[in-house]
Order: C-alpha cells, then structure tokens, then sequence
C-alpha cells in the first residue's frame, strides 16, 4: 500500500445552514483513478472547488503530496501540480487553442515577468502547446480562436491545456457533460492511458464512465463519504443502492 | 500569427505620416495655433495609450487615470516653481533644490506617478469590477481634493511656469520641436507596449481580462502581473502629465479631475479598446472635434454625446478597428 497522495480529513463546509461537506474524510492513492460520485446536492463540486483552493472550508484539512495545503490560494495548489477541470468549461475565448494551451505552458514554466520577445512565436512556448494539442486530436484547430471551437472540442482544449501543466493530480469535474456518446468515449480514451502517470479525482455523472476507469470510488451523500472502495465493493454496498444507485 | 493584414499596415503609415506632417500643415494653411493642437493630440493619445494597456489588455477599467497625468504635472511644477523661487522642497529630509532640467522632472515625475500607482493599485486591485472603478476615482478624487487645498502650491489656482522644462540641445520653448519630442516619446512608447502586450507578460495580461480564475487555476498569481501592469500604465500617464505640464505652462488641480478621467476613457472607447493605435486614433478624433464643435458652439458636448453613442453602436471596435477592417483580429 503506498502513500496516499491526497487526504482529506474533516472537511466541513457550510452555506447558512445547509452542510455542502460534513466532516468530509477520504484519500486518494497515488496514480489511481478515483471516482467521486453522488446525487446531486451531494457536494461533488463544493469539494473540488475545496480542494482547489477557491473554496475556503469552515473546517478540516487537505494534504496534498505530504504537504499541508489548506491554507495555500489556487495559484499556488495548482503551480504544485493539483490542477482542475471545470464543470463549466473554462477557457479563454478570444485566443486560439494553441495560444490557451501556450498560456498553460507559461504557467508551467515560472514566472511571466518576460516583456518584449513575442510569446506566439516563441518555440519553447509553442512547440509543447501543439505537441498536447496533437496528442488529444486537436492539432487541425490549433489556431482557432477557442470560441469557435465544438462543445466537445472546448472540453478537450480545457484537458489539453491542464494536461500542459504537466499536473500530478487533476481534478476533474463532469469531463464528458454535455457530450455526444462518441465524444464522451474519446474522452475516456485520453483518460484510461493517464492512469499510473497522472493521479484523477473524477466527479462525473455518467456511472458507465465511473465504473469503467475508477480503481477506487468515493460516494458522497449530503456531504458526507458514505462508502470509498473499489468499484465492484460499492456497486454491491447497501446504503450507496438505498441512497444512490437505487434509480440507476 | 500569419502576417499582419496589408490595410491595417496602411492605416498606421497613413496615421504616421500625417502626425510627422502635421506642423508643417499647420504652417501652410496659416494656422500655427494648430500645432498647440496637434501638441495636445499626442499628450492625450500617450495617456489614452497608458489606459489601453490596463483596460483594453487588462480588463482593469480605471476611473482615475487622471490622477497619474496630475502628479506627472505637479512633480514638473513644484520644482520648476522651487527653481524660480529660490526655496528648498519642504516635507522632504534633507536640502533639495528645485530645477528646470527635464533629465530631471520628467524621470521624477514618472517614478512618482509609479510609486502612487504602484501603492493605490496594491488596495484598488483587492476589489474588481465597478468597486474597482469606484476605489479608482475614489483616490483620484482625493488627490484632486489634497492639491486644491494645498495653499502652498496655489490651490485651486495652481502653479505658472515661467518656461518649459530644459532638455539639453534643444529649446522646447519652440513649438516646433516641443512637438516632435512629444510625437517621438508616443512613437517609443507604441513600440514598446505593442512589444510587451503580445510578450508572456502581454500573455498572462491578456488572460486576466478573458478569464482571470482560469489562469490563477493553471497556476498563475495574476494579482502581481495586474500590479505591474497597472504601475507601468501610472509611469506612462506621469510622462504624459509631465508634457502636459510644459505644453500648457500651467499646473493646477484640474488636471486630476474624474471629468478629466472621463474624458481619457472616451478617447479610447471613441478609438477602439486593446488596440494600442485606437488610442491615437481616439485622442486625434475627440480633440479635433473638441476643436471643431468648439468653434460652431460652447456646447459641443451636446454633439459629441451622439457621436459617442454612434460609434458604441455601429463600430463596436472604434474608429481604428472600423479603419481597419473586419477581417484584421489580433496581431
């Protein structure tokens, strides 16, 4: 058994009244594909947005990597390489892909106190930006603008640019929302060879693609962990079919 | 990317040659009051440019950019009235004499529209959207209030020159050449921006106005890159005050009103946002009509306002970008 690379103790969050995370305590080992499923409500994204860093929680701790990161802002979370994936997708719109995954990149490589040589041609910029893009079947629309992208391509550009930072966790929330049948299966192929390399937090509605990449799966009902174990263990779990499984 | 469209290269050679002409024209056609004009377009145009690089880059909507251009010109001012005076700088340690050498005055008074920048952008930047317009004027508006109640350099009144600042070479007290060294601190001032806006600090610059949680999630402290940007447009306005300061032989409170504030915003909205050229464009535009209108009415704003609103509507890019054309995107 190695080392988990993400615990979480205790994570409570608050909105008034309502607990978004009660108490929250699971860990993700190293290199798996770790599921985060639940009803909606449950606190799936309320938990990444913890674990990013652009939520503060009321209490509890998150160690990322053998460091404590509860206090650290996003920026620094994500320069460590605990990276994510919004629900939502999040891009720049008036850039090109290239020029969004180029952007990934930079943030990569220290500090962008560099005023004068142009970003867009500069090879240690751009050379890796396309060599990501290519490898997610994105090389033909490197220099379009991301706005007029495909929904399923921007959701691609988004893993494209956060695969560019050279992460060693991600987390991803709903990678295939809103994606067609075929989009949603090359999504998983890009996924499943990650698996070993790069360790996934996946929050995702879609239970056959859960089931199919997870190694170990969090169930999250009204912000507490009810169950975490492997696929199979918490398909059969009691409480996860009561609570969950039971309309699927 | 691919090379930049012909019509736009045009545009901008069209654009120069008409600056580097005009004296001459003024000249020829009777009129050498336009060279004032002409002078005040290009001091304009470089702070309408400051504003560009945080707005039009930055996505930072600053409503107190005139407090930058009125500390350039109090910092020309305070020591040019010192020199005449014959009286030492007060609240400063130490003896310090006045002067009247630009190798001095102007790179004092850029490092202290820096400096102030630098400090009220580390506050202003804590907030975004209209708290940051609102905090922005709001520490204009106070420096606006503290130099009309400073008797010491003549309140309301402000402070006279007597001369322009003295550069070593050349006499600026010539219209002429006050002229061209205005024009050539724009053109400097162009090459560098429309180097830095699309280097990887332009990069990053650009990704706070599109998306700023995306780039602090890929691992980007964007507040420091925000700041830097905000400090070196407070720089450039603080040159811009410093020739404002000479151009007019004047200094006074006014300067820093949010009216003059306003009126930066609408030269760049009037030429085109995150073009850096739209604010030459924009600067020329709204002091030829101020110029015009002036001339037919004491209230041209009436007509402007329209013209504003037009050119909002039905060139959303401004003038420059209508210029241009469509099919020229980012360079």
């Amino acid at each position: 058994m190695t080392e988990p690379i993400l615990e979480v103790s205790g994570l409570t969050k608050f909105f008034g009244a309502v607990a978004a995370s009660d108490a929250l305590t699971f860990a993700v080992e190293r290199g798996s594909i770790h599921g985060l499923i639940g009803p909606n409500g449950a606190g799936k994204s309320t938990t990444i947005a913890q674990l990013s860093g652009e939520l503060r929680p009321d209490a509890g701790r998150i160690r990322f990597a053998g460091a404590d990161i509860t206090a650290w802002p996003v920026h620094r979370r994500a320069h460590a390489g605990l990276q994510r994936s919004y629900q939502i997708t999040s891009l720049f719109p008036d850039f090109t892909a290239a020029e969004n995954v180029a952007l990934a990149v930079q943030a990569r490589q220290g500090h962008s106190f560099r005023f004068l040589a142009p970003a867009r041609r500069t090879p240690s910029l751009r050379e890796p930006a396309l060599a990501v893009l290519g490898r997610l079947g994105l090389a033909a629309k490197a220099d379009e603008p991301a706005s007029r992208l495909g929904h399923g391509e921007q959701r691609q550009l988004e893993l494209a640019m956060v695969l560019a930072t050279r992460p060693t966790m991600l987390l991803l929330d709903e990678p295939t929302a809103g994606m067609s049948r075929t989009e949603s299966r090359r999504m998983m192929g890009i996924l499943r060879p990650l698996k070993g390399k790069v360790t996934i937090l996946l929050v995702e509605h879609d239970m056959d693609v859960v089931f199919a990449l997870a190694d170990a799966i969090t169930v999250l009902v009204k912000g507490k962990a009810i169950v975490t174990g492997p696929p199979a263990e918490v398909r059969a779990n009691e409480d996860v079919r009561r609570a969950y499984l039971g309309n699927y | 990317m691919s090379a930049p469209p012909r019509r736009k290269q045009v545009v901008n050679i069209t654009g120069l040659l008409v600056l580097l002409a005009l004296p001459a024209v003024a000249l020829a056609v009777g009129e050498p009051f336009l060279i004032g004009v002409a002078t005040r377009i290009v001091i304009a145009a470089l702070a309408a440019l400051s504003l560009d690089l945080i707005l039009g880059y930055g996505g930072m909507v600053s409503f107190g950019h005139a407090a930058f251009l009125g500390i350039g010109a109090y910092v020309v001012g305070i020591l040019a009235h010192h020199d005449i005076e014959n009286t030492l700088i007060p609240f400063l340690p130490g003896t310090w004499h006045g002067t009247t050498a630009a190798l001095v005055q102007w790179p004092l008074a850029v490092l202290a529209s820096a400096l102030f920048a630098l400090v009220t952008g580390a506050l202003c930047l804590r907030t975004s959207g209209v708290y940051f317009i609102m905090v922005t004027l709001a520490f204009a508006q106070m420096l606006y209030h503290f130099f009309v109640s400073l008797p010491a350099y003549g309140g309301h009144d402000g402070i006279n020159l007597w001369q322009r600042s003295a550069v070593p070479g050349a006499d600026l007290s010539d219209d002429w050449i006050f002229y061209y060294v205005c024009l050539f601190i724009l053109l400097a001032v162009l090459a560098v921006l429309s180097r830095i806006v699309n280097s990887r600090f332009g990069m990053v610059l650009q990704g706070c106005k599109q998306n700023e949680a995306r780039l602090a999630a890929l691992g980007i402290a964007t507040g420091r890159y925000k700041l830097a940007a905000y400090t070196l447009a407070g720089a450039i306005a603080g040159l811009a005050g410093a020739l404002t300061a000479n151009q007019t032989e004047f200094v006074g409170p006014s300067l820093m009103h949010w009216s003059r504030s306003g009126e930066i915003l609408v030269m760049l909205i009037l030429g085109g946002i995150g073009t850096l050229y739209g604010a030459v464009a924009g600067a020329a535009t709204f002091l030829a009509l101020e110029e015009i209108l002036t001339s037919l009415t004491e209230h041209w704003m009436l007509f402007l306002g329209p013209i504003l609103v037009f050119v909002v509507l039905f060139a959303r890019r401004g003038i420059y970008g209508w210029l241009v054309g469509p099919e020229s995107g980012d360079d």
